[in-house]
């Protein structure tokens, strides 16, 4: 088994901000149930600004972790910021992951860009 | 309930005996001559070695001279497979097909495609849906053509028992050379080779109680192979390299206990496997991978769909259960398990697998404790899970458009 530093054995144990999200402005989902691992993130938006956000995850450890820490990071942000959060600002916010599991941290990422998107798509050109 | 340590991972390796590690110590301090001496402390050693043949030859109702000691299953599986099919093809070049099923160990599957890869084509035999290799699929595979086909005695993964004394006498009908790995059988079925009527069958000591880095290969009286390295020419030339004297005296040991033990220990471990699997069934969408009957007595292996395995193996341990998965992110590995997609599994499904296996040591105690702790560790992760709202509100399971590939 992957060694994981103690706050991604924090955030899997006790994730923040997990659950669906009914009424969100905008949801991404990534990932791939046949390589293991899927997530789903939702965000509220109110003032250009990310003021809710949730995650639901099919995945490994480090999935788990790197959703429920990219949902932490993006809290409070405005949109322009949210979509600036790097991979690598996910995977180094857990004190880094092990190798085979960086892509984890990818998926949180993308998975956070990919709602911002929808909320864009979905609101129409400014 | 209070924390317990639960180790139910017993295929993957087991806790050495008191009595083998007891049997062991003097051949590391006061017996440690090497066998080949002709001295009294060499003779000592050899003489510790021959006690330990008899013992493994009479686990296996073989005779003490169709036993060459080697490192463990996998270099068992390599001499046998590299060993076996060189021999023939030498005998008869036309015999240049190595076989074997897609659910066997990468040690078996791993060399017969590298075999391959010299001269040799290699031939995979498919199972069924439980696992099982049916007897058509191998006729389908085996011709005169073929010079060894290797199909294992038991799966590791979902614990399902082949067909092999069926698949020997079709491989012998054709003049083709039979192995079996029965890394995961020993200690847990019967095995008698004249019953079984395999050329080659290959063990490993810690599967039953015995150290690591020790196992045997059993090579049928008459039977031809050629060594796979060279050397002092060892174990009648066959295996050079002095001989493992304290592991071999402890797969000794450890054979003469589960030879003793065997009727009782399938008892015991049948009975808790049931409980396990009769406790699990509970669970919605939960299913049992591998043959309900032809089945190992210590293999539970299930998959909870909607989790993925490596989350659920940590969750276990958190709660000091040991278990293992055919998951992706469990090993090294990033793809699913090659025995559950076999089974006919897509890879979403077979992610969400956990593997319990039993010893002679589990304990009712241990198995109410892990049906206690599987359960909330599953709906847990459930909880979480994106897959397993779609699966409750009855969607379909699909990759999604923007879904990325390793």
């Amino acid at each position: 088994m992957a060694t994981y530093t103690e706050k991604v054995m924090e955030h899997f144990k006790n994730p923040k901000n997990m659950g669906e999200m009914a009424d969100a402005d905008g949801k991404g989902e990534v990932g791939n149930p046949s390589c293991g691992d899927v997530m789903t993130v939702y965000i509220k938006v109110k003032d250009n600004r990310i003021s809710d956000i949730s995650f639901q995850t099919f995945g490994c450890v480090a999935a788990v972790a790197t959703s429920s820490m990219v949902t932490e990071l993006a809290r409070g942000k405005t949109l322009d910021e949210g979509m600036k959060l790097t991979r690598a600002d996910v995977a180094e916010s857990l004190g880094g992951l092990p190798p085979i599991k960086m892509h984890c941290s990818n998926l949180a990422a993308d998975a956070l860009h990919a709602a911002i998107e929808d909320y864009r798509k979905k609101k129409g050109p400014a | 309930m209070t924390r317990m340590d639960v180790y139910l991972d017993n295929s993957a390796t087991t806790r050495v005996d008191p009595l083998v590690v007891e049997a062991m110590l003097p051949y590391f301090t006061e017996r440690f001559g090497n066998p080949s001496s002709i001295h009294s402390k060499g003779v000592e050693a050899r003489d510790a070695v021959e006690v330990a043949r008899k013992q493994v030859a009479k686990l296996i109702n073989a005779k003490p001279s169709e036993i060459v000691f080697t490192s463990g299953g996998t270099e068992g599986d390599n001499l046998a497979i590299l060993g076996g099919a060189r021999a023939m093809n030498a005998a008869d070049s036309s015999r240049n097909v190595v076989v074997c099923s897609n659910v066997e160990h990468p040690a078996v599957l791993n060399t017969c495609k590298d075999l391959a890869g010299s001269g040799f084509s290699f031939s995979e035999a498919k199972v069924n849906p439980s696992g099982i290799l049916e007897l058509s699929e191998a006729q389908s595979h085996v011709s005169s053509k073929t010079a060894l086909a290797s199909i294992m005695l038991a799966n590791n993964e979902v614990g399902t028992i082949q067909p092999v004394t069926a698949v020997a006498k079709l491989c012998h009908e054709n003049g083709v050379l039979m192995h079996t790995d029965a890394v995961q059988a020993v200690g847990k079925i019967p095995i008698d080779v004249k019953e079984l009527d395999v050329d080659l069958l290959s063990l490993a000591s810690h599967k039953f109680h015995g150290p690591k880095g020790v196992g045997a290969l059993y090579i049928r009286d008459g039977v031809k192979i050629k060594p796979i390295f060279g050397g002092g020419g060892h174990e009648r030339g066959l295996r050079s390299g002095t001989e493992n004297v304290p592991g071999i005296v402890g797969l000794g040991m450890a054979a003469q206990i589960a030879a003793q033990n065997l009727p009782k220990d399938i008892e015991k471990m049948g009975k808790l496997r049931d409980r396990l699997i009769d406790g699990l069934s509970g669970l919605s969408r939960a299913f049992l991978n591998g043959d309900r009957n032809q089945r190992l007595p210590n293999n539970v292996n299930y998959r909870f769909l909607g989790v993925e395995g490596e989350a659920l193996i940590t969750l276990l341990d958190e709660d000091g259960i040991c278990a293992s998965t055919g998951s992706a992110c469990s090993s090294k590995k990033l793809r699913a398990s090659h025995v559950l997609t076999a089974l006919g599994l897509e890879d979403w499904q077979a992610h969400g697998s956990l593997r319990l296996t039993l010893s002679r040591f589990s304990t009712k105690e241990e198995i109410d404790y892990a049906l206690e702790k599987i359960p909330q560790a599953v709906n847990t992760l459930r909880r979480m899970s994106p897959v397993w709202a779609k699966l409750e509100r009855g969607e379909k399971i699909e990759d999604v458009k923007n879904g990325h590939v390793h």
